[in-house]
């Protein structure tokens, strides 16, 4: 694969893509990546979301890429600037898993899940679609998005490479 | 606040990472009835992004010890090593013949209980030396991406911007054979406690 043809999405970072450029986004823990694409112009976007809700945040000025409430309406919006269509959107997710197994009360210590339901919430929201998700369980994985086809591919230790 | 930390304020962390690490340093040692060097700790503000870089990157798989600090000035702490240094420790630990691939419940459970007694050894002379009340969770295990392991312990941070405070020792067996990683990575509210413990004056 041609490196120059993937788009890097950091943590708490989200990007765009058309034409065939790969999203990829490392080491999801409990974070989710999240891809938006619009079939029809290839335009696509991935957010790499840390934490639920900027209700929480404590941060001066918010990095909106990090949270789901802020940063997928961000998304839509710079994918609509670009061309795409929201009402042709479908979403596709990965990550949101709980990396220990924990007893405590301590809410932090599910964020992954948190993190998953917010985002289906946000989605829901503005009415797109899930079309399949790999989220949950209890290891990491990093995801490559192909704003040609549509598809993620995702790897991870335990479990190998997989697409959905 | 965390930003303009003082350079004097980041010694006294310096000095709590250091008395930590050097009595689990010494109960490493004693475990393994070998000579265990550490490095002086840094202490450094750094990004998310680059935290994972300090063992190699987002995607390197390497074997975590994890356990949330309770207590008076809660935080997370990581215990990370590689698996060519995790299988070293379990064949210089165990005596058994170590496989080359995969662990077994009883070489987990042996990873699990290095990473306890290593905490709690840090913790307990931590809690002396500050006479703060900090207590360790049961510590849990990875074999995992070093970017999913330890993006878990900033979630406190990240409501608060996109850096952490680390406190980062490094182990040496033998020069370079075994590097195993300490982390603490208090919570933003704990440093004030930790100060006012110290009778570090606050502006």
């Amino acid at each position: 694969m041609n490196d120059a043809n993937v788009v890097k999405v950091g943590m708490a970072d989200l990007k765009i893509a058309a034409g065939g450029a790969i999203l990829k986004t490392t080491g999801l823990g409990s974070c989710v990546g999240l891809t938006l694409f619009d079939e029809r112009t290839k335009v696509a976007g991935m957010v790499h979301v840390m934490l639920p809700s900027s209700e929480i945040a404590r941060e001066a000025s918010i990095n909106i890429a990090k949270y789901a409430d802020t940063s997928i309406p961000h998304l839509i919006e710079l994918m609509r600037l670009e061309g795409a269509e929201p009402k042709r959107f479908v979403a596709k997710m990965a990550g949101g898993a709980q990396m220990f197994a924990f007893h405590t009360n301590n809410d932090s210590m599910r964020i992954g899940p948190r993190n998953v339901e917010s985002c289906k919430q946000m989605l829901k929201q503005f009415n797109i679609p899930v079309l399949s998700e790999d989220t949950g369980l209890n290891y990491g994985r990093t995801i490559e998005f192909c704003s040609m086809s549509g598809k993620m591919t995702i790897r991870s230790v335990q479990q190998g490479v997989k697409e959905i | 606040m965390l930003h303009r930390l003082e350079a004097f304020k980041l010694d006294v962390l310096k000095e709590v990472g250091n008395i930590g690490a050097g009595n689990a340093a010494t109960a490493l040692s004693r475990l393994l009835d070998k000579p265990v060097d550490m490095n002086v700790p840094t202490v450094s503000l750094i990004p998310f992004e680059q935290i994972a870089d300090k063992v190699g990157g987002n995607e390197q798989v390497v074997i975590a010890v994890f356990l949330r600090v309770e207590g008076e000035a809660p935080g997370n702490m990581f215990f990370i090593i590689n698996e060519d240094s995790a299988k070293k420790l379990l064949r210089n630990l165990l005596a058994l013949d170590v496989q080359e691939e995969g662990y077994s419940e009883m070489e987990y459970s042996a990873l699990g209980e290095i990473g306890n007694i290593l905490a709690g050894s840090y913790l307990s002379s931590l809690a002396d030396f500050t006479q703060l009340y900090l207590s360790p969770t049961v510590p849990a295990i990875a074999v995992d991406m070093a970017g999913a392991i330890l993006s878990y312990g900033l979630v406190q941070y990240g409501e608060m911007g996109d850096s952490a405070l680390l406190i980062d020792t490094t182990f040496l067996e033998g020069k370079e054979a075994l590097a195993g990683h300490f982390f603490l990575i208090p919570d933003p509210e704990s440093f004030d406690k930790i100060f006012s413990a110290l009778g570090v004056p606050n502006e």
